[in-house]
């Protein structure tokens, strides 16, 4: 039917096998450029126009007044934007590092001596991660909770045994209301959470590692440490480094865990305001919509200046001893 | 079948002129709410109807957080606001600034003629700084002190020597505790300070700003010294279960628990106490006034035009239903028991009942009372703000990371900042 149409009227107009061969793949691929317009690049391009002005979200868009810098001057001078950063510093080293020192040597484990059990192994580890934000506020507010806390209850349980129940507090320990310890239960949640995530990463990358390495070090009378140290250790530094830049860009833009467990607070003296904390509360509390973008901008110099960091100081030489 | 293109353009033109002609006759607005006000809403619109059979009300219903950013997006953008919108206390100076929702003291509304009905204070809170009006206000929560009766008695301590002032209400308390062991006499000390920053304000004193927007807090301003004074005692006798906020898993828990002497809040409290939160405590829950003497409140909703509503005077008619119409102020108490703004509803009988959960006591009559006494309060644009700074600093003094002058100084420091 398409054959004699064409040929009974050619050149009238680009026929359909034109249309398909020419047109058609950008409407197919479309989409996903209009969401990414849409999605993507308008809103990042929109919060950088947002940075300049002076805008109270609620009273329309033709109120935005602009005001140059001064919504990056007022976050450098702000206190409370410089004590945002420091935890957010802290709280991404704090929870930044075991996750590392605990996901390299697990990966390690499951890859060398749980080969049957690696499946499931894997897949306990890597549940939180997948965990619902909303279902993991609620058991850890049961576990540190001061007064009804399980954590709590096992601590005091353990100070009443003879010898080592000194090395336990006798007090009941205040995790998400005093200031000394909500960076350290921020912490560990994160490490909780994450862990699993890094360790499949290490995981994948022992995978890659060629057995017959393992092989030849064995029949060279290698330990298992010293297979460790020298074998698998160097050639896993491309994915220690990815996993580590991975850390380093979630921990800085740590959001959720610091949220839920200070009821949106910050918690006692404010230390588990984090910067993105800072940035949602100015927006959302303040109605501060320019300052808000300014911040999200400062922080992601930081990110980037920290990255670029960490890639020079070890992702360069790592990926490099891949040559 | 060449003609059949403008059949079709016929058909529909003739379609949409039928569709036209119905909606003129019928209009539907929508209101968008949170719970439980939708279920005050869903109550009054078989009244309304018999009143504006022509009015079809859609009610849109989001949960509290989500109607409010919700309801900031379509300020916004400038699309996609209800007809109507409910806006919480909270959230009222907030979306008063810009020109987002209609000034309902101007002609056709003149809300003002209304004031003289409604407690006194709720019309302030609606009203900006340059005397526009944004928002109706609908229910109101008047300030009590909740206290265990149970606990009081069993140590020989009287309601009103309690709360016959702030330094009693401490020294009874701690009576309480000795005779209750494992209990706390307030959730948290912070509590005692919000209560005080809030009342006993001079005429022209907002909270945080005065008029000419000069910032308050400053350790020279007895309110907050004595505030944060108060609290710090509080703290530091150990009286208080460091629950932090309302609704926080510490407070909920120590509720449902049954460890808490007292607690301070608005009237609604008691439908949170006895359908989840102290379900078990019923009978021994009993009602007074605030400590010292004083008055303040605890939330209260409003109901809003935005200025992109197609539909403003039908959407002014449900609301002056929803505000002004004595039985459905009635009728909303009994739905929800949310405490009407308006004055005239207060007098119902039902006010007289005894509350079943307060063992029989006739609790409303107090709370009327109280909303009767409350203080309007001038509201600032910037009071979120600084509201979180002095949170911030009583925060420090209440763990002792700072003694009150300091802190008090620094927030001081940290407004001026913001307040330019």
């Amino acid at each position: 039917m398409q054959a004699t149409l064409k040929s009974a009227k050619p050149r009238r107009k680009p026929s359909w096998s034109d249309f398909q061969r020419r047109y058609a793949p950008y409407i197919f691929i479309s989409p996903f450029f209009i969401l990414f317009f849409a999605f993507g690049l308008f809103p990042i391009l929109f919060n950088a126009f947002l940075s300049f002005h002076q805008w109270q979200p609620g009273t329309g868009l033709g109120d935005m007044k602009f005001v140059g810098l001064r919504n990056y001057t007022d976050n450098l001078t702000d206190p409370t934007f410089w004590l945002s950063l420091k935890n957010t510093a802290i709280l991404a080293l704090m929870s930044g590092l075991p996750q590392h020192l605990i996901a390299i040597p697990l990966a390690f484990a499951i890859q060398g001596g749980l080969r049957r059990m690696q499946n499931l192994v894997t897949a306990v580890y890597f549940l939180p991660y997948i965990t619902s934000i909303v279902a993991i506020s609620v058991i850890f507010f049961t576990l540190f909770s001061w007064q009804y806390g399980v954590i709590n209850s096992v601590l005091n349980a353990l100070h009443g045994l003879p010898l080592i129940g000194a090395l336990f507090p006798a007090e009941k320990i205040n995790w998400l209301g005093e200031k000394e310890y909500v960076q350290s239960a921020v912490a560990m949640v994160v490490v909780w959470r994450y862990t699993g995530w890094n360790m499949l990463l290490y995981l994948s990358g022992l995978q890659a590692i060629p057995r017959e390495l393992y092989e030849a070090a064995s029949v060279d009378g290698a330990t298992r440490a010293q297979q460790f140290r020298y074998i698998t250790l160097p050639l896993l530094r491309p994915i220690m480094f990815i996993a580590v830049t991975l850390s380093l860009i979630g921990g800085l833009q740590l959001f959720e865990e610091p949220f839920i467990l200070t009821n949106g607070s910050g918690g006692a003296g404010q230390a588990g305001l984090t910067t993105v904390m800072y940035m949602y509360r100015t927006y959302a509390s303040y109605s501060d919509a320019g300052v808000a973008a300014a911040m999200s901008w400062l922080l992601f110099i930081v990110i980037g200046v920290l990255t670029l960091v960490n890639n020079r100081a070890f992702g360069r030489s790592g990926l490099a001893g891949r040559d | 079948m060449r003609n059949l293109p403008r059949l079709t353009l016929a058909l529909s033109i003739a379609l949409t002129a039928a569709l036209g002609s119905a909606s003129a006759q019928k209009t539907t607005i929508t209101v968008g709410v949170f719970p439980d006000l939708d279920s005050v809403v869903k109550a009054a619109l078989p009244g309304f109807n018999k009143l504006y059979p022509n009015i079809t009300v859609k009610i849109n219903s989001l949960a509290y957080a989500d109607h409010h950013t919700a309801l900031t997006t379509a300020l916004s953008t400038g699309k996609g606001a209800s007809d109507v919108v409910a806006v919480d206390f909270g959230y009222v100076a907030r979306f008063a600034e810009g020109n987002g929702l209609v000034d309902i003291s101007k002609a056709p509304y003149n809300a003002g003629q209304f004031r003289s009905q409604f407690i006194a204070y709720t019309y302030p809170q609606a009203m900006t700084q340059d005397g526009r009006m944004v928002g109706m206000p609908t229910d109101i929560g008047p300030g009590a002190m909740f206290y265990r009766s149970d606990m009081l008695k069993k140590a020989g301590v009287s309601p009103a020597a309690m709360n016959a002032s702030w330094e009693s209400y401490i020294s009874n308390g701690k009576k309480v505790l000795a005779a209750n062991p494992g209990t706390f006499l307030i959730p948290d000390a912070g509590e005692a300070a919000q209560i005080i920053i809030r009342t006993g304000l001079k005429s022209g004193e907002g909270l945080y700003f005065d008029k000419n927007n000069n910032v308050l807090v400053d350790p020279a301003n007895p309110r907050y010294v004595r505030a944060f004074t108060i609290a710090k005692q509080i703290r530091d006798a150990k009286l208080d279960a460091r629950a932090g906020s309302a609704f926080s898993p510490e407070w909920t828990t120590a509720f449902q628990k049954g460890n808490l002497a007292t607690e301070f809040s608005g009237a609604w409290l008691v439908g949170h106490m006895q359908n989840w939160l102290a379900k078990d405590f019923s009978g021994k829950w009993a009602s007074q006034q605030l400590p010292g003497n004083t008055y303040a409140s605890w939330g209260g909703s409003f109901y809003a035009i935005p200025q992109q509503s197609q539909h403003k005077t039908e959407a002014w008619a449900l609301i002056k239903y929803l505000t002004t119409n004595k039985d459905q102020q009635v009728l909303a108490f009994k739905t929800t028991g949310a405490f009407p703004a308006l004055r005239a509803a207060g007098n119902d009988p039902v006010f007289n009942e005894g509350v079943p959960y307060l063992n029989g006591q006739k609790a409303r009559v107090l709370w009327r009372q109280a909303a009767l006494k409350i203080q309007p309060l001038d509201v600032n644009k910037l009071d979120p703000i600084a509201e979180q700074i002095v949170n911030d600093a009583l925060s420090s003094v209440l763990d002792g990371s700072k003694d009150i002058t300091t802190a008090l100084t620094d927030a001081k420091n940290l407004i001026a900042r913001r307040a330019r």
